[in-house]
């Protein structure tokens, strides 16, 4: 049988998801116990003993100088950052896209500008933006929101645009204006698509967080991760990438059941 | 079916048979809609040429012709969607809309409803858009009134049983019958259909065909409907328009348009074979396979 014909059963589908994470694993937990036999304080691969310990003294003993469990600490200020710049670039990216897809007269001017916009590297203005917005909460989030925020819009503009002209006419013969148009009928069938362009942003969002909390932060994923680095500290920093990665896994994860749960008739529609 | 023709027959034009077009002056004040020497070009390609036509209330006007012979372009002015590069269109002797509104009620062949909103919400939304020009939906005992309304027209299309199943679960007859409704909650003066039914079943189209005749029959509203199929023109209408190129050059193809070849009033007992047999053999042969497959 030829290879494209072959698909593997259900729990060989199973297996064969499962194996490379194994192999992973496996790679380093043979490479970590080789290293730590030869030098019991090698600090480059940490047993996961050692990193459970780690993550113990973080997660659940309050820490000695400010009293705080730091890992929840940190988690909740990145969070905060990253949701607050999500949304803020969810609305914004909404708004622009679906006013230079829909309307002509507002894409003539905005299309080049977004298109210019989103070659900018968000990286090299964050200087910018510290000077800007200080070096307090609001730089973050805008670096997160500059960043997404024309991605967003220009993927939106792109499926306003692929809205059958026909649908808009329609509308129209039933008595749209043209903001009841965008109502009920634009913004309704770019609500599902805007879900799924907040997923595929997730990866940049998170950068530029992490980003941002490296350079000029007191507290976050990041900021801990950078912290760390100068001793070394790989038992800190691999369970806080696990963790990271795990948290971003689950926030794509909801927001694709949470497009499933709100547009039944978005993957309908798509077949 | 078939006194409904006649009906509708006595109320077109006194002129009887093939006529040439523009033999008819405009201006006759008596008609509901007059295309007075409409043109329509894209540049250097001329699609419409001349166009002259009286239509009256309640006609059912087919519009047949080849590929590429402006039909659907005659229909995107009716519509508002484009405006005519000559001439005008007068409805009810006023000057159309140059935008698509109520008052003209639209089916194309794709993308007709809304695949956003459930069978019920896609006919209601027509009654809530006119009378919620801020929020767009209706709501309390309004929105109950308006999705009441569109249950009986939908039962009245026959979709009765699928009120809350979205578009993307129908079938396409049943999307078209979906489209319909649609249109028809609005109580337009005009239907316009661009080959509805083109990418039908031939069964299904049967039942469809019965279905807009017993419609129009009821509501007596002016139809056009362009179709490739010259048999469900002569079953379906009160009036066929031909639309062909009189002139071509064979070296500036665009530069001359197509006008309506012929405009034939329907009789009672008048059947699709018989009828074709009157035209001339050249313009039969062109629409043969189309004739065929139907």
């Amino acid at each position: 049988m030829r290879l494209i014909n072959r698909t593997p059963s259900r729990s060989g589908w199973l297996a064969l998801a499962i194996l490379p994470f194994a192999l992973l694993l496996a790679l380093y937990l043979t490479s970590s116990t080789q290293r730590l036999e030869l030098n019991p304080n090698d600090k480059l691969l940490p047993s996961f003993g050692q990193m459970s310990a780690t993550v113990e003294r973080l997660a659940f003993t309050p820490d000695k100088r400010s009293g705080d469990y730091l890992f929840w600490q940190d988690t909740a200020s990145s969070l905060k950052r990253l949701g607050s710049g999500l949304a803020i670039a969810a609305v914004a990216g909404l708004c622009l896209g679906v006013a230079a897809g829909t309307l002509p007269l507002f894409g003539a001017p905005l299309s080049p500008l977004l298109t210019v916009l989103s070659m900018v590297p968000p990286l090299a203005i964050l200087p910018i933006l510290f000077i800007v917005f200080g070096l307090g909460e609001l730089s973050k989030v805008m670096l997160i929101v500059i960043g997404i925020t024309p991605i967003l819009a220009r993927d939106l503009e792109q499926r306003a645009r692929e809205i059958p002209r026909e649908l808009l006419i329609k509308a129209q013969t039933l008595g749209a204006n043209t903001w009841t148009l965008i109502l009920r009928l634009v913004l309704p069938q770019l609500l599902p698509r805007l879900l799924i362009s907040l997923r595929l942003v997730l990866g940049s969002a998170w950068l530029f967080l992490i980003a941002a909390e490296a350079i000029a932060s007191t507290d976050g994923l990041g900021y801990r991760i950078f912290l760390v680095r100068r001793y070394m500290a790989m038992d800190v920093i691999l369970p806080y990438v696990a963790w990271i990665t795990l948290l971003a896994w689950a926030m794509d994860f909801s927001l694709r059941r949470l497009t499933q749960l709100l547009f039944p008739w978005y993957e309908g529609a798509k077949a | 079916m078939s006194e409904n023709n006649a009906k509708a027959s006595v109320a077109a034009q006194s002129s009887q048979g093939t006529t040439q077009p523009g033999t008819r002056a405009g201006g006759n004040p008596g008609s509901f809609i007059q295309v007075k020497n409409v043109w329509q070009q894209y540049g250097d390609q001329v699609v419409l040429e001349r166009l002259n036509l009286n239509i009256a209330e309640g006609e059912f006007c087919t519009l047949v012709g080849a590929s590429g012979c402006g039909k659907s372009t005659f229909l995107r002015l009716l519509l508002g969607q484009e405006a005519p590069s000559r001439g005008e269109i007068l409805l009810d002797g006023q000057p159309l809309a140059d935008e698509p509104d109520a008052s003209r009620g639209v089916v194309f062949q794709r993308y007709s409803v809304f695949p956003h909103l459930t069978v019920l919400d896609n006919v209601a939304l027509g009654l809530e858009l006119p009378r919620a020009p801020l929020l767009g939906r209706l709501l309390g005992r309004r929105k109950r009134d308006a999705r009441e309304q569109a249950a009986q027209m939908l039962h009245k299309v026959g979709l009765g049983h699928a009120l809350d199943k979205y578009p993307a679960q129908l079938s396409g007859g049943m999307q078209q019958r979906l489209a319909i409704a649609q249109a028809l909650v609005m109580k337009p003066r005009v239907l316009l259909l661009d080959e509805p039914f083109g990418a039908l079943d031939p069964g299904i189209r049967k039942d469809m065909h019965e279905l807009l005749l017993e419609l129009w029959r009821e509501t007596r509203l002016t139809v056009f409907m362009v179709t490739h199929d010259l048999s469900e023109g002569f079953t379906l209408g009160s009036r066929i328009l031909v639309f062909d190129k009189p002139r071509i050059d064979p070296h500036a193809p665009g530069a001359y348009g197509a006008r309506v070849t012929y405009d034939i009033p329907l009789h009672e007992g008048r059947h699709a074979p018989g009828a074709s047999a009157g035209l001339p053999t050249a313009l039969a042969d062109s629409f043969r396979t189309a004739y065929q497959g139907a």
